[in-house]
């Protein structure tokens, strides 16, 4: 029993290890081996488009909140211009990016 | 197989430890196959821990007692289902299934994350495998469940109150939640780690929190049930430290639920919400040193361990690291919006914020008083249900009523007219039920009076929310009625669960108040065939009868019951002696009016042996609508739970053009 017991776990420890080893094993010598993270600029693109959610999804809980009349006209309109307005902003720097980067992957070639 | 299962565990605390030091050397020098490795080691780990399980599993089967555990925790009488639950019985069985959950967790938001491709997962990883590192660590130093000995002919058995079916589930479901909630906080350190501000650790980590939250809520709810119906006192919940220990981890994730809406909303609260998940895992933690280490005398802690230096210098440890990172980070975590109003519903997000942490504090206060009164002083003190009711009464019943008002109130600020109006249905509901219940007599319990009241008002805001939404989502696409209310909330599954949830809540406060403030009970001592009365209640003991069970001689008292007149048939009532054990265990008999929701609930104190009985009787209002709650509550927590196709679109997008702004 105790033979098998740790003829056992020694399979179990020798699967175990390799497959710990697998991403070396694949590639022994990679091109690149550096970990992608989001520089500053993706950072601030990621922001963004969270910004534009949350403005999208304030809107838009807005107009059901004033739908089922729990909130009034006057509420309503005081809140939407800046939401509005928020989203707008958000779009256009959104889009501005965009087209920055755009520039750069035609310049790049 | 001992062997076996030892060689495991510690391929489980190496492959940990790889995972917590290669894991935190790639994910700082940014070295991709580095982590990879790490990862996979996590996703080993669980392999490992299954092996070790296993092996445990199997000598509990075969009834192997040359493992001292199996030994300790079962016996050859034992029925099987008891048999597996001894699994979870003892201290390292306990240890080895947190273990198993947790190598099972890491290894599935691995395989998640990797799929997802979150670049936040190379510093989730580290921090996932620090705390796999400790339990590994304890079960192959501290208390391992492998220990051999020379095998007697008969085990020990398991303590009678732990025969019982609910202990199937309940221990593991809680186990679900205290493990559950270091995903959320491996991913929030992760996020921090990473100087991360964005809320892909919010996005990635809402269903675990929520899953583990449910499965705390329902794991409590068993062991309430479970307490009982089997320690046969006549109540559920008696503020014991180790009930309070699962307690305060789910307040403090209801709270966190909350506030990372407002998080997601508005972008506020970023260190607030680290902080709440640092305060549940840590409580977790906690709670788990609380019943495992002896360090209280109660009914849930079965053992005197070495383990409590252990925990308490690894929660420590926790506490301080994490904090020492939030802190760290306090300038990249600050909110650019602020609060636009206190009338608004972020504000009643903030303020049952404040409740819920203030209630989880005052409870953590009330466990931790008695052991540093024992450490400081020598002096044994215990902090006992006053003290809780107490502090219960002061932030629950405004706990209660926010949950009535918040879905009232707008998002941003809400003006006194549109208030008026929304508030005009559900209060008028709750001052017409509230002058009811008064004439009724409910205002024998003050306490009663205004948490039914509050009750009725927070139903009534629900029911009127999904009115108003069915009504609107009706207008805009002419549906059904029917159709609009599943189209309702289909499109906004969190906000309509949470609502459901609270519906269970309120259920279950309406019990909690039934069955505590306007019970009845009555002790008496009864020969064969005397009767006594309660309530409308008329008891009659005809006989006492008893019989063998499996390993146990069952004493049954049978009492005759009437009410009004007619007959409700025959309550059974007694103690089990165990064989093996040595133990007695009392056996109650209830009798539940499923209309009603009231129980009559029969506790035979003490049998003499000239046949008479010492009885005593509860009849506990309204006590069924506690269970009830619990369907109402996971039927609401699937709701939320339920991914919805656009919401994943929506993020699916947002992430898909960050990664084409990275190629770029």
């Amino acid at each position: 029993m105790t033979t098998l017991a740790l003829a056992l776990g020694a399979l179990l420890a020798v699967g175990c290890a390799l497959y710990v080893a697998l991403p070396f094993l694949r590639e022994p010598a990679p091109a690149d081996d550096r970990l992608g993270e989001p520089g500053p600029l993706e950072r601030r693109a990621l922001e963004l488009a969270e910004e534009r959610d949350r403005a999208l999804a304030a809107l838009k809980e807005l107009e059901f909140d004033h739908r089922t009349g729990k909130i009034s006209d006057d509420d309503y309109r005081e809140l939407v211009g800046p939401l509005r307005r928020r989203v707008a902003e958000v779009l256009r720097s959104l889009e501005l990016r965009a087209k920055s980067s755009e520039e750069r992957v035609r310049a790049a070639g | 197989m001992p062997e076996l299962g030892r060689a495991a565990l510690i391929l489980c605390l190496g492959l940990a430890v790889y995972a917590l030091a290669a894991g935190a050397y790639a994910a700082a020098t940014r070295r991709r196959r580095l982590a990879r490795s790490a990862q996979n080691a996590l996703l080993a780990a669980f392999g490992a821990s299954a092996a070790a399980a296993a092996v445990l599993l199997a000598a509990l089967l075969r009834n192997d007692f040359s493992f001292k555990y199996v030994a300790e925790h079962t016996s050859l009488e034992l029925p099987t289902p008891y048999t597996i639950s001894a699994f979870w019985s003892g201290q390292e069985g306990s240890l080895l299934l947190w273990l198993l959950i947790l190598t099972g967790f890491g290894a599935a938001a691995v395989a998640l994350g990797r799929r997802a491709g979150w670049d936040l997962l190379a510093w989730v990883v580290p921090v996932l495998g620090l705390v796999t590192t400790f339990f590994a660590f304890m079960l192959v130093v501290v208390s391992s469940p492998f220990d051999t000995q020379l095998a007697p002919a008969d085990g020990a058995g398991l303590n009678p109150s732990l025969q019982n079916p609910y202990m199937m589930i309940h221990p593991p479901f809680l186990y679900l939640g205290y493990v559950g909630l270091t995903i959320p906080f491996a991913f929030a350190m992760g996020a921090l780690l990473a100087r991360r501000t964005d809320e892909l650790w919010i996005v990635t980590t809402r269903r675990w929190t929520l899953f583990a939250w449910t499965a705390l809520g329902i794991g409590q709810l068993l062991g309430a049930h479970w307490a009982y119906v089997e320690v046969g006192w006549g109540g559920y919940y008696a503020w014991d430290p180790v009930e309070n220990a699962a307690l305060m981890p789910w307040l403090a994730a209801t709270a966190f639920l909350h506030s990372v809406m407002i998080q997601e909303k508005r972008g506020m609260l970023k260190v607030w919400n680290m902080l709440l998940v640092v305060l549940a895992f840590c409580l977790a933690l906690f709670g788990t040193f609380l019943t495992r280490s002896g360090i209280v005398s109660s009914i849930h802690s079965f053992t005197q361990s070495p383990l409590g230096p252990w925990f308490l210098g690894f929660i420590c440890l926790v506490t301080a690291g994490s904090l020492a990172l939030v802190i760290s980070r306090l300038p990249i975590l600050r909110a650019k919006t602020r609060m636009e109003s206190l009338v608004s519903r972020e504000a009643t997000f903030l303020y049952n914020n404040l409740l819920l942490v203030a209630l989880c504090l005052t409870i953590l206060w009330g466990v931790a008083f008695p052991i540093l009164s024992e450490a400081v002083r020598g002096e044994q003190i215990t902090v006992s249900a006053p003290y809780y009711n107490f502090f219960l009464r002061i932030f629950g019943l405004p706990l209660l009523l926010l949950m009535g008002i918040g879905p009232l109130v707008a998002w941003r600020r809400a003006s006194l007219r549109s208030l008026g109006r929304s508030f005009a249905w559900p209060a008028g509901i709750a001052v017409a039920v509230g002058l009811v219940l008064l004439a009724l007599g409910a205002g024998s319990s003050w306490v009663g009076l205004v948490a039914y009241t509050f009750s009725a008002f927070v139903l009534g805001s629900i029911g009127y929310e999904f009115v108003r939404g069915t009504r609107a989502r009706r207008a805009l696409a002419g549906d059904s009625w029917p159709a609009a209310f599943a189209e309702l909330i289909a499109r906004n599954r969190r906000r309509y669960g949470g609502y459901v949830v609270h519906a269970a809540i309120v259920l279950l406060a309406i019990g909690v108040v039934g069955s505590s403030a306007y019970d009845k009970v009555r002790e008496q001592k009864l020969r064969p065939g005397q009767t006594m009365a309660i309530g409308d209640y008329r008891l009659t003991y005809r006989a006492l009868v008893n019989r063998q069970g499996p390993n146990a001689t069952e004493y049954r008292a049978l009492v005759d019951v009437r009410r009004g007149g007619s007959s409700l048939g025959t309550i059974s009532s007694g103690k089990n002696e165990y064989r093996a054990e040595q133990q007695q265990s009392n056996e109650v008999g209830i009798r539940s009016d499923h209309l009603t929701g009231e129980d009559l609930f029969v506790i035979t104190d003490q049998i003499n042996t000239d046949q008479s009985v010492v009885f005593k009787v509860l009849v506990k209002p309204l006590v069924n609508l506690i269970w009830l709650s619990g369907f109402i509550f996971l039927a609401g927590s699937l709701i939320a739970l339920w991914p919805s196709a656009a919401e994943q679109r929506r993020l699916a997008a947002r992430y898909r053009e960050l990664r084409a702004l990275a190629r770029a």
